[in-house]
């Protein structure tokens, strides 16, 4: 098995969530880890550091630059041929790129694949993650999106693997670039942050939200609310995470004062690890956290704020 | 405000049985005398079948008459009953089987179907657009259109896009007048618009006042072993009879190892501290019921009040411009504890009534009084009148002397016993004060058999958007601290099946207030009808909003 | 300019769906089905480019069952002007239908092709990329916003970790991310102007393409179910777990 593993990156740093993937590769066979892009010597060389990792191959060239998905593609269909699998991360880049690749190439393609079973089977979500099925391709390549979440990073060893060049191929019209704009708030996006601190009705208040704030600005995380909060006028519904909000699932998911009744599971269950502080111990969100704190809020808030620093 | 106008020669409100049946008879009596005729069926619901619930025992009859070829046309009647059991739950642990000579003669199923009636609505919601019938699903009937004559002259549908205070928000859209010669009301059981309509015309000054039941049910797949198909359980007794309630319990084997069941618990219970919810519950824990949903799953869950007055408690259901259908008039026969094909008998009745008057035999003033006569003079009558003692008998007399009164009445009398029980008392009037009660401590859901409102309401699909002015509202927000709350406890925490009501100690120094979770309702209009202080009125919600029921 | 609206028929996003207990699938018996929530962002762009004059026809297009004739007449009533249904009983993958429309966009020759970025049964999120990969088109993914300009289109991308903008030179393919829009609610005289749109019904065997399936689902189950954890004394011992057990702080 060969598996070429699609760096994702800004030409300046690797992706995390091109570990993840990596980690996957590394289940199916050896990796060669492709990155495409403009200036991006730097990124190859942090690939080549990766554990897992047998060889990178570096195109560099303009028309990489901007990671655009037209270009990409015909690139990865005039060398995917040579590889048992191609891999990339479930991200917006992966996600735009992997099935145009797999159409080129005339196979089909799985998306966020959570377990690979065997080198022709895997593991992917269906409907929205309440059911899961498990997916033979009869296609001679496959093409794969990783979910980031279901696999670990892969760390970095000690020995660089080999970067060898690869020449740029002329690709399809492309569409033009015209800009980029991160968002560099201290608050991330309730969707994508890492970490997201939510509030239930036992937060008591507005002005009570406060401290949650001050919790997730401490770890660089999103403020969210069940919709008992929404419903007493703690927090405006933008915020609402649940069967009727938001869903979300970030690395740690702190459940305060939530009671944890179905409706809010369904916007969060998904997430790496559950949190739940609550003074009563049989709230069913305790059903589902990975670690339980029963005790008042208002007096484990702060101390967690303060122990973080 | 203006609003657009649509019009059709027949308007029905509501896509169950009656008004599916009422608007089939319309195009079939159309096409079969060659005559033009516009039939549209507005549904709150998102699509048809959305909102239906029913056990369902269904006994064919009406539907021989409508559709002759439905066996051959796809009907979902899959299961013909092959065993009726009826239970005497004694005790938790508890129970006796009547033995079946004694059962009363209605709750005897040979020949009926279990169904879900939700699907069999699906397949009439087909014939009827095969038929040429405008269906519109997600559209409610929100408020009656009258003209200065005091004639019904059409419905106007929801608003759709307003927020939480009433304001437009973007990409509002006004509801419509959708105009008709003759409107057809057929929204089932506390139809808000029968309400009115009742209210508006006194349909009721002549008759007891409407006596309703609270059914909740529940659809399981449980193992093959435990699955006997066609076998159908009705039950009473405990738990209700623990608090000196009443009512009964069903349980149907359906298709494809399915079974529904559910507890009916009549609403002129006393105690209010009484959850059905939680009788409910507890009733599934009875070993008899255990056995059969152990290892099993449970696939869906719903409520909905049922009107069971019978022939004493039917009000009037003719008025200038529209007839009153089904259980949104009260048409349901209780002795057999089935409304299906009464509902689509009145409706059928109701489609030849209004096409003959379209046919240019009109009333001067609209009101269709000849469907009194049409209804009196057919098996719908004479059914309901065999049935009229059946419920009142057992309000009186409880549930043994009273279902000897029935054994007697309906096996050996045939229904035809000369003398008529009534009950006069309204299920609103009926709750005493707490401190004439005891409270009830209802055991912890077990999460397996048992569980909670908010995991139940979360299968049964419901979603409200939440950004729309509340549909349930109060008359007089206070009532619901001084009154229902000092003297009641605030029952509609228990009485409502979804959780929708909870009185929170959140205020400024912590003052009780009620708190609306509107976006949970399952729009089965008990807080309408049982609400002690007639306070609570159900409204229509925006469009597509409330359950989605599969195969329920 | 014209515009091809691409819209899926799914299980409605309110219905919870369960799986079938032999494992074979997802029971969808009775379910309430609807247009894709995606899709029915796409169909509502395509109608405001339609009303702002930019656009001059607009043209639904599903594959599938019969029934997607109701998701069509849908999108009629939403306001684009006619239909075609691809009429096919086999389980289409998103290979064949990227196949398939590619097929009827040789015959209907748009300008623009929307659709959403995934169907919320599958989620697979393929179908927009693949057309545009067979078509040699540009294309847009995950699009919060549609900027019609001579010859070319500009769409902004929800990215993650936010917003990209590219100009795609016409003919292409942009897929809606839920910020496009918020689609309108369906007026009931427009469900009567609907029925009267033309609706054309094809089959995957006039269009010449292979529909056969690449991907087999062996199974299908419920995820794991999770269970709660430990319970901690004190916020030094949750700071730990987190730190050198569970490895996310």
């Amino acid at each position: 098995m060969s598996v070429l593993v699609i760096a994702e990156h800004n030409n300046g740093a690797l992706s995390p969530a091109t570990r993840n993937a990596v980690t996957a590769g590394a289940q199916l066979g050896e990796v060669t880890l492709l990155v495409a892009g403009e200036g991006c010597q730097g990124v190859a060389d942090e690939a080549a550091a990766l554990n897992g990792v047998a060889k990178v191959l570096l195109c560099d060239d303009a028309n990489y630059g901007q990671g655009l998905a037209e270009p990409l593609a015909a690139l990865l269909a005039s060398i995917g041929s040579a590889y048992s699998h191609l891999l990339a991360s479930a991200t917006t880049f992966g996600k735009n790129l992997m099935p145009r690749v797999a159409a080129l190439l005339d196979v089909a393609q799985l998306s966020e694949v959570i377990e690979v079973v065997d080198a022709d089977t895997f593991k992917r979500p269906i409907y929205a993650g309440n059911a899961i099925a498990t997916v033979r391709s009869a296609d001679a390549i496959k093409v794969l999106t990783i979910r980031g979440t279901a696999f670990a990073p892969a760390e970095a060893a000690g020995d660089a693997a080999p970067v060898e060049p690869l020449s740029p191929v002329n690709g399809d019209p492309v569409s033009r670039f015209v800009s980029r704009n991160l968002t560099a708030s201290d608050r991330p996006d309730l969707t994508t942050a890492r970490v997201v601190v939510s509030g239930g009705r036992g937060v008591g208040s507005q002005e009570n939200f406060a401290l949650l704030e001050q919790l997730a600005d401490k770890l660089g995380g999103a403020v969210g609310a069940s919709r008992a909060a929404v419903d007493a006028k703690f927090i405006s519904n933008d915020y609402q995470v649940g069967q009727t909000g938001k869903i979300v699932a970030p690395d740690i998911y702190i459940a305060v004062g939530i009671s944890g009744a179905i409706q809010h599971l369904a916007g969060m269950k998904e997430s790496k690890v559950i949190v739940a502080i609550n003074k009563d111990e049989d709230a069913p969100i305790f059903e589902v956290a990975d670690y339980g704190l029963v005790s008042d809020l208002f007096e484990v808030l702060p101390e967690l704020t303060a122990s973080l620093d | 405000m203006e609003r657009e106008i649509m019009e059709f020669d027949v308007v029905i409100v509501g896509a169950g049985p009656a008004g599916l049946s009422a608007a089939i008879r319309l195009r079939q009596l159309a096409q079969q005398q060659n005559h033009e005729l516009s039939v549209c069926v507005l549904e709150k619901g998102s699509e048809i079948g959305a909102h239906i619930l029913s056990g369902a025992v269904f006994e064919s009859r009406a539907l021989d008459e409508l559709l002759p070829e439905w066996q051959s046309q796809g009907a979902p009647l899959d299961t013909p009953v092959s065993e009726d059991k009826v239970m005497l739950f004694t005790g938790p642990e508890s129970a006796l089987r009547m033995p079946s000579m004694l059962a009363p003669r209605t709750m005897h199923n040979e020949g009926n179907y279990i169904v879900s009636l939700g699907n069999l609505c699906r397949w009439l919601g087909e014939k009827a657009e095969q038929a040429g019938v405008d269906i519109f699903a997600g559209y409610p009937a929100a408020e009656l259109l009258i003209n200065d004559a005091g004639q019904v002259e059409g419905v106007i549908t929801g608003d759709m896009g307003r927020g939480k205070d009433g304001e437009e928000k973007a990409g509002f859209e006004p509801g419509i007048e959708l105009r008709g010669r003759y409107t057809l009301f057929a929204e089932g059981c506390r139809g808000h618009l029968g309400r009115q309509l009742i209210e508006r015309y006194q349909l009721d000054a002549d008759c007891d006042p409407q006596h309703y039941g609270l059914g909740i049910k529940e659809l399981w797949q449980v193992e093959p072993d435990k699955h006997q198909p066609g076998l159908v359980v009705h039950g009473a007794g405990w738990p209700l009879s623990e608090s000196g309630a009443s009512g009964g319990s069903f349980l149907y084997h359906a298709a494809d190892g399915q079974v529904a069941l559910g507890l009916i618990v009549d609403l002129n219970y006393a105690n209010p501290y009484l959850s059905p919810f939680e009788e409910f519950q507890r009733f599934k824990q009875h070993p008899e019921i255990r056995r059969v949903l152990e290892r099993g799953k449970r696939l869906s869950y719903g409520a909905r009040a049922i009107a069971k007055g019978g022939l004493n408690a039917l009000p009037r259901q003719h008025f200038p411009g529209g007839l009153l259908l089904g259980c949104d008039a009260g048409t349901l026969n209780f002795a057999k504890i089935k409304g299906a094909h009464t509902a689509m008998k009145s409706g059928m009745l109701a489609a030849e009534t209004v096409f003959e008057a379209l046919s240019g035999n009109e009333p001067a003033d609209r009101d269709l009084k000849r469907y009194a006569d049409a209804v009196g003079n057919s098996w719908l009558y004479d059914e309901l009148y065999r049935g009229r003692n059946f419920g009142p008998a057992l309000h009186r007399f409880g549930i043994m002397a009273g279902g000897s009164f029935n054994f007697i009445d309906q096996n050996l009398f045939r229904g035809k016993l000369p003398l008529t029980l009534h009950d006069r008392t309204a299920d609103y009037t009926t709750l005493k004060p707490i401190d004439q009660c005891r409270p009830i401590e209802y055991p912890k859901p077990d999460g397996v058999i048992s569980f909670d409102r908010l995991s139940s309401v979360f299968i049964a699909n419901v979603s409200h958007e939440e950004d729309q002015p509340c549909h349930l509202t109060l008359n007089n927000p206070e009532l619901a601290i001084t009154v229902n709350l000092a003297d009641y406890d605030a029952p509609e925490q228990r009485y409502c099946p979804a959780g929708v009501y909870e009185i929170l100690h959140d205020g400024a120094e912590g003052k009780p207030r009620l708190q609306i979770n509107a976006a949970n309702c399952l729009h089965c209009k008990t807080c309408d009808i049982k609400d002690p202080s007639r306070n609570i009125v159900w409204r229509t919600p925006e469009g597509g909003g409330g359950p989605s029921y599969p195969n329920m | 300019m014209k515009i091809l609206v691409c819209v899926k028929r799914v299980v409605d996003a309110n219905v919870k769906i369960s799986v079938k207990a032999d494992g074979s699938g997802v029971d969808l018996a009775n379910l309430k089905m609807a247009m894709n929530p995606f899709d029915e962002i796409a169909v509502e762009e395509a109608v405001r480019l339609r009303e702002s004059g930019k656009a001059d026809e607009g043209v639904a297009v599903s594959l599938g069952k019969s029934a997607c004739q109701e998701t069509l007449r849908t999108a009629l009533a939403m306001g684009l002007d006619r239909a075609i249904l691809v009429e096919s009983g086999e389980e289409l993958q998103p290979l064949a239908v990227a196949k398939l429309l590619a097929e009827v966009v040789k015959q209907e020759k748009p300008d623009l092709i929307i659709m959403g970025k995934q169907a919320i049964d599958d989620d697979n999120n393929q179908t927009g990329q693949m057309l545009a990969a067979l078509l040699g088109w540009g294309q847009g993914t995950f699009v919060s916003q549609v900027v019609l300009n001579e010859g070319e289109v500009e769409v902004t991308r929800e990215i993650d970790g936010g917003l990209e903008t590219l100009a795609l030179p016409l003919p292409a393919v942009v897929t809606a991310d839920l910020r496009l829009n918020e689609p309108r609610y369906v007026k009931l005289p427009n469900i009567m102007k609907a029925k009267k749109k033309p609706l054309e019904v094809i089959t995957p065997a006039d269009l010449g393409v292979d529909i056969r399936p690449r991907l087999e689902i062996l199974k299908v189950e419920e995820p794991p179910k999770r269970s709660g954890g430990i319970k901690v004394a004190d916020v030094a011992e949750l700071v730990d777990k987190l730190r050198n057990e569970a490895r996310v702080l």
